[in-house]
C-alpha cells in the first residue's frame, strides 16, 4: 500500500514533466528535500533546474554544495550521527558500498522498476547494472557517465609530425615534441602534456589508468587492484614503477605547477589552447566546444586511453610483451584497459529521511535523469555530467545544437562508446573504505613521490603497506569476497 | 496575633534567602559560563580523549567504537603514519650537532641560572625541565627533519609557521605601529588600510592568495616571465610553497599585532619621550629606554594570542596547496582533519591530543618565561 502511493507520487510528478504546471497538481507542495554535493560542476545543473522542478511539483530542491575532498565524510557524519539535516545526495557510486554498510540508502529498486520516464533501457548497462547496484538493488540513479579519455590537438600533432599516440611511451614522445610550442598563438610557449596532479583532490584515479593498462589484460574479472586469489595489492612490480616513472616523465612536459592542479584547472587549459595532450573525464569535449571558453575549437580530439604493449606476469611481477594469448583483447598489438573511474555521478535517498521528502527526493533525480533533462545536459560543459545513455552517444540535433562538428562527435563519443564497451574495462575500487585506499595510502604516497619526498622503491613501498595494513584492519577475507564480487572474478 | 508572626517569619525568611542568594551570587554567575565551558570544551575534550584510545567502524544503524588503547598514538608516532606526524629523519653532520649543541647549551644555561640565583621551587623546576627537555625534543626534530635526507612532518611545519610566521608578524606589525604612531599625514587613512586583512576570512585569504600567486593566469604571471622564470612554480617546490602559506599567514595576521601594538605605543609616557627628544637622544635610544619597556607586556601578550592562534592554522594550506606537495605544507590540524575526512577519527582524534600537548607547552612556557618577567619588568 505504502509502495503504491510513493509510486503514485512519482508518477505523477513524472507526468508533471511534460505538462503545464498548475497549482492543484503539484503533488509536494510544502516540502523540501536538502540534497547535497559537490562545489562547481554536478552543482550546476541541479542548481539550475531545481526551480524549474519546484514550478512542477511544488517541491523546494536546497542544494547543499561542499568541497570533492569533504563531500563523503559530509554524507557519512550527517547520516551516521543521525543528524539526518541531509535527506538525499548526489555522489560517487564508489561510496555506496560504505553508505549500505549502515543502512543509511534507501533501496531504490521499486522505484526505479515502475518509473517508465527515466527510460533505464536507454541508460548505458555498466551504469544500469554497476554503477547503480549493490547486490541486485538500487541505490543510485544514474545522472553522469564517467570515462577517463585522452584529449589532444589535432593542428599541434599534425605541425609536429606526430601520430595520436596509443600507448603512453607515444604519449611521452608527443609530448616531448610538443612542449614549449606556442599552441594559441599568445607568443608564449604552451604544454606538451596536462594532467591533474593535485594531493587531496581527484588526482589519484590518473595512476591506475596507466597501471591499468599493464596489471589488467584478460577481461574486467581479472581485477587490477589487488591479486584475485589473496588480496595482495598489485604494487610491487614493474607495472607500477613503470608507471610511477610516467606520471614523473610527463611532469617534466606539464605546467610548472601541474603540481598543484586538479581537473578544475586543466580542464580550463587545455580549452583555451596550452595543452597538446590531455587526460580526463568527459568534461573536456564538452567545454573545448563551448565558444564562450574555447579556443580550440575544430582542432582538438579523443580517443581512449593509451595502452601498453607489455603488460605484468602477476607471478614474477615483470613485464612480458602481449600475445594473443595474454593480451586477447589487444588492439594492433597494445592492451587497452578503459577506467571507469569513480563510476559516474548519482542521485541516492537518505533511507531515514520523511516518506513526503522521499518521494519528492526521487521525482527530482528522475526529472533530471530523463532524457528531456539530462540530453541537454550533457552537451554543456560547466554540468559536470557526460554522455551515459544511448540516446545521447550518437550524433544528433543535441549535439549539433551545443557546436559540435560530426568530425568532432565521431571521435568524442567513438571514445566514450569504446571505452563503454570494452571487455577490459577497468571498474573502480568498490570495497569497504575503498577511499581509505585510493584517497589516502594511494594519494598521498604517489603526491609524495612526484614532489621528491620520496623515491620510487619507498612509494611502492608505501602503497603496498598501507594496503596491506587497511586489509588486516577491515578484515582481508572479507574484503577479499567484496573485491572479487564487485569485479565478477570467479 | 499570628499574622504579625508571620510576617516577621517571612520577612526573616526572606532576609535569609536572599542572604544566601548574596552569598552564593558569585558562584551562580559564574555557573552558565562554567555549562557553556563544560559543554562545548571540556566535554568535547573527554570524548576526543576516548576518540583517541579507539577504532571507529561503520555498522548497520550507526557506528562501533573499539577500545584499542594507544595504538592511534603509536602509529603516529613510531608506526607507519610516523613520516605524517613527525616527518622523515636525516643524517647527522656537523652543523646539525652544532645546532642541538648550542640549543641544548643554551637550555643549560638558562636552567643553571635559575638554580643559582636563588629560590628555585619543586613546581619551578619540573615546569622547567619539562619545557626544556620539550624545546629539546623539537629542536632535535626540526634539525634531524631538515638536514640533508630528511623530511618535515606536520609537526615541524606547524612550528615553522607558529615560530618564523608569528617572529615575522610581530616584526611587521610593530614596524608599522611604531610609523603610524609618528605624527604624520593621513596616519588614520594607514591604520584602516592596514587593518583591513584581518576583516577578511582566512577562506577568502587562501583563494586571493592562490589567484595571486598563480604562475598561469595571475597578475604576477607577466612580470615572473618577463624575469625569465616562467617555468618555474612555487608550487611545486616544498620551501618556496611554505613560504607561500607564510607570506598568505602574514598578510592576514600582521594587522592584528600592528593594531594592538599602536594602541600600547600610544600609551607610551609622553612626557619621558618629549624629555629624551629634548636631551638629545636618538630614535634608537627613545626606543630602547622609553617604547619598548613601555609596550613590553602588550607586546608579551599579544605575541602569546597569536601563538595559541598560530598553532591551529588550516585554512591557507588547505586551499592554497591541499598540503602538498607532497606533505610540504600540510600543519597539524590539515593533519587531523585529513585523517577525520576519511573516517580516521582515532588517528585524528590522536593527532589533536598531540597538538594540545605541544601547544600548550610551548604556551605556558611563554607565559611563565616571558609575558609573567614583563609584567614585572612594567611593575
Amino acid at each position: 500500500m505504502k509502495i503504491r502511493s510513493l509510486l503514485a507520487g512519482v508518477s505523477a510528478i513524472c507526468a508533471l514533466a511534460g505538462a503545464p504546471a498548475q497549482a492543484q497538481d503539484k503533488p509536494f507542495a510544502g516540502v523540501t528535500v536538502n540534497v547535497i554535493t559537490q562545489t562547481g560542476a554536478i552543482q550546476e545543473p541541479l542548481q539550475r533546474r531545481a526551480p524549474d522542478f519546484e514550478a512542477l511539483s511544488g517541491a523546494k530542491i536546497n542544494i547543499i554544495a561542499v568541497p570533492f575532498s569533504d563531500l563523503y565524510q559530509k554524507i557519512l557524519t550527517d547520516w551516521a550521527s543521525g543528524t539526518n539535516s541531509v535527506d538525499a545526495a548526489v555522489f560517487a557510486p564508489q561510496w555506496m558500498v560504505d553508505y549500505i554498510a549502515g543502512g543509511y540508502l534507501d533501496d531504490l529498486t521499486p522505484r526505479v522498476d515502475a518509473d517508465k520516464d527515466i527510460q533505464q533501457d536507454d541508460v548505458g548497462a555498466f551504469f544500469r547494472d554497476f554503477s547503480e547496484k549493490y547486490n541486485g538493488k538500487t541505490y543510485m540513479i544514474t545522472l553522469d557517465g564517467d570515462f577517463h579519455m585522452m584529449y589532444y590537438r589535432k593542428d599541434i600533432l599534425d605541425a609536429a609530425g606526430q601520430k595520436v599516440p596509443t600507448t603512453w611511451d607515444e604519449y611521452l614522445e608527443v609530448a616531448k615534441a610538443t612542449h614549449g610550442k606556442d599552441m594559441n598563438g599568445d607568443g608564449t610557449p604552451d604544454f606538451g602534456s596536462c594532467i591533474a596532479k593535485k594531493r587531496n583532490a581527484q588526482s589519484y584515479w590518473f595512476v591506475t589508468d596507466v597501471v591499468g593498462s599493464m596489471t589488467q589484460s584478460k577481461g574486467t574479472n581479472q581485477g587490477t587492484f589487488f591479486n584475485t586469489k589473496d588480496m595482495t595489492p598489485l604494487v610491487n612490480n614493474d607495472a607500477f614503477r613503470k608507471a610511477l616513472d610516467f606520471l614523473s616523465e610527463s611532469t617534466k612536459y606539464g605546467p610548472p605547477d601541474e603540481l598543484n592542479l586538479d581537473v578544475s584547472d586543466t580542464r580550463p587549459l587545455f580549452a583555451s589552447g596550452r595543452c597538446a595532450l590531455n587526460l580526463d573525464w568527459g568534461d573536456v569535449g564538452t567545454i573545448s566546444i563551448d565558444p564562450a571558453q574555447s579556443k580550440v575549437m575544430g582542432k582538438w580530439g579523443a580517443a581512449v586511453m593509451p595502452g601498453a604493449k607489455e603488460v605484468l606476469n602477476w607471478d614474477t611481477g615483470k613485464l612480458e610483451a602481449c600475445s594473443a594469448e595474454i593480451c586477447p583483447h589487444a588492439v594492433d598489438g597494445v592492451n587497452h584497459a578503459p577506467f571507469a573511474a569513480f563510476g559516474g555521478w548519482g542521485g541516492g535517498i537518505n533511507a531515514a529521511a520523511d516518506p513526503k521528502v522521499k518521494d519528492a527526493a526521487y521525482a527530482f533525480f528522475s526529472y533530471m535523469t530523463q532524457p528531456a533533462q539530462s540530453n541537454a545536459d550533457v552537451t554543456v560543459g560547466g554540468t559536470g555530467f557526460n554522455p551515459y545513455r544511448a540516446s545521447q552517444l550518437s550524433y544528433s540535433d543535441l549535439w549539433k545544437k551545443a557546436n559540435m562538428s560530426e568530425e568532432e562527435a565521431k571521435v568524442y563519443l567513438g571514445a566514450i562508446n569504446a571505452s563503454m564497451s570494452s571487455p577490459n574495462m577497468i571498474l573502480d575500487l568498490r570495497i569497504p573504505q575503498n577511499q581509505k585506499y585510493q584517497q589516502v595510502v594511494l594519494d598521498e604516497a604517489v603526491s609524495r613521490f612526484l614532489a621528491g619526498e620520496i623515491d620510487k622503491e619507498a612509494t611502492v613501498k608505501a602503497v603496498e603497506d598501507g594496503w596491506n595494513e587497511l586489509n588486516d584492519e577491515i578484515g582481508k577475507d572479507e574484503q577479499l569476497q567484496f573485491y572479487n564480487a564487485t569485479i565478477g572474478a570467479k | 496575633m499570628t499574622a504579625p508572626v508571620d510576617t516577621t517569619m517571612e520577612a526573616a525568611h526572606g532576609q535569609g534567602w536572599a542572604e544566601r542568594l548574596d552569598r552564593r551570587s558569585g558562584g551562580i554567575m559564574v555557573l552558565p559560563a562554567v555549562i557553556v565551558l563544560l559543554c562545548f570544551a571540556i566535554f568535547p575534550l573527554i570524548i576526543s580523549a576516548y576518540l583517541a584510545l579507539s577504532r571507529f567502524a561503520l555498522a548497520p544503524g550507526g557506528f562501533t567504537l573499539k577500545f584499542i588503547g594507544l595504538t592511534n598514538f603509536r602509529k603516529v608516532l613510531v608506526g607507519s603514519q610516523q613520516y605524517h606526524l613527525l616527518g622523515q629523519f636525516g643524517a647527522f653532520g656537523l652543523v646539525q650537532w652544532l645546532s642541538v649543541g648550542l640549543v641544548a647549551a643554551g637550555l643549560l644555561v638558562l636552567l643553571g641560572r635559575y638554580f643559582t640565583r636563588g629560590g628555585p621551587t619543586v613546581l619551578g623546576t619540573v615546569g622547567r625541565v619539562l619545557a626544556a627537555a620539550v624545546a629539546m625534543g623539537l629542536t632535535m626534530l626540526a634539525v634531524a627533519t631538515v638536514a640533508p635526507g630528511g623530511v618535515p612532518g606536520t609537526v615541524v611545519n606547524t612550528l615553522l609557521y607558529v615560530v618564523v610566521g608569528v617572529f615575522v608578524q610581530f616584526a611587521l606589525g610593530l614596524g608599522l605601529a611604531l610609523l603610524c604612531g609618528q605624527p604624520i599625514r593621513g596616519r588614520n587613512f594607514f591604520r584602516v588600510v592596514f587593518f583591513i586583512p584581518l576583516m577578511v576570512t582566512p577562506v577568502g585569504i587562501a583563494y586571493t592568495f592562490r589567484m595571486l600567486a598563480d604562475m598561469q593566469k595571475g597578475p604576477f604571471a607577466p612580470l615572473v616571465r618577463a624575469f625569465g622564470v616562467g617555468e618555474w612554480s612555487w608550487a611545486t617546490e616544498a620551501w618556496s610553497a611554505r613560504l607561500m602559506v607564510l607570506i598568505g599567514d602574514t598578510w592576514q595576521w600582521t594587522p592584528f599585532m600592528f593594531i594592538v601594538l599602536l594602541a600600547a605605543v600610544e600609551n607610551q609616557p609622553r612626557d619621558q619621550v618629549e624629555a629624551a627628544q629634548l636631551d638629545g637622544a636618538s630614535g634608537f635610544q627613545i626606543f630602547r629606554d622609553i617604547t619598548w619597556p613601555a609596550i613590553a607586556p602588550v607586546a608579551a601578550t599579544v605575541v602569546l594570542i597569536r601563538l595559541i592562534e598560530a598553532f591551529k592554522i588550516i585554512d591557507l594550506p588547505n586551499v592554497l596547496t591541499g598540503g602538498g606537495p607532497g606533505l610540504a605544507t600540510e600543519s597539524m590540524t590539515l593533519h587531523s582533519f585529513i585523517s577525520w575526512r576519511t573516517q580516521d577519527l582515532g588517528s585524528s582524534a590522536a593527532v589533536g591530543y598531540m597538538l594540545l600537548f605541544i601547544s600548550t607547552i610551548v604556551c605556558v612556557s611563554f607565559f611563565n618565561f616571558v609575558v609573567r618577567p614583563a609584567r614585572r619588568f612594567e611593575a
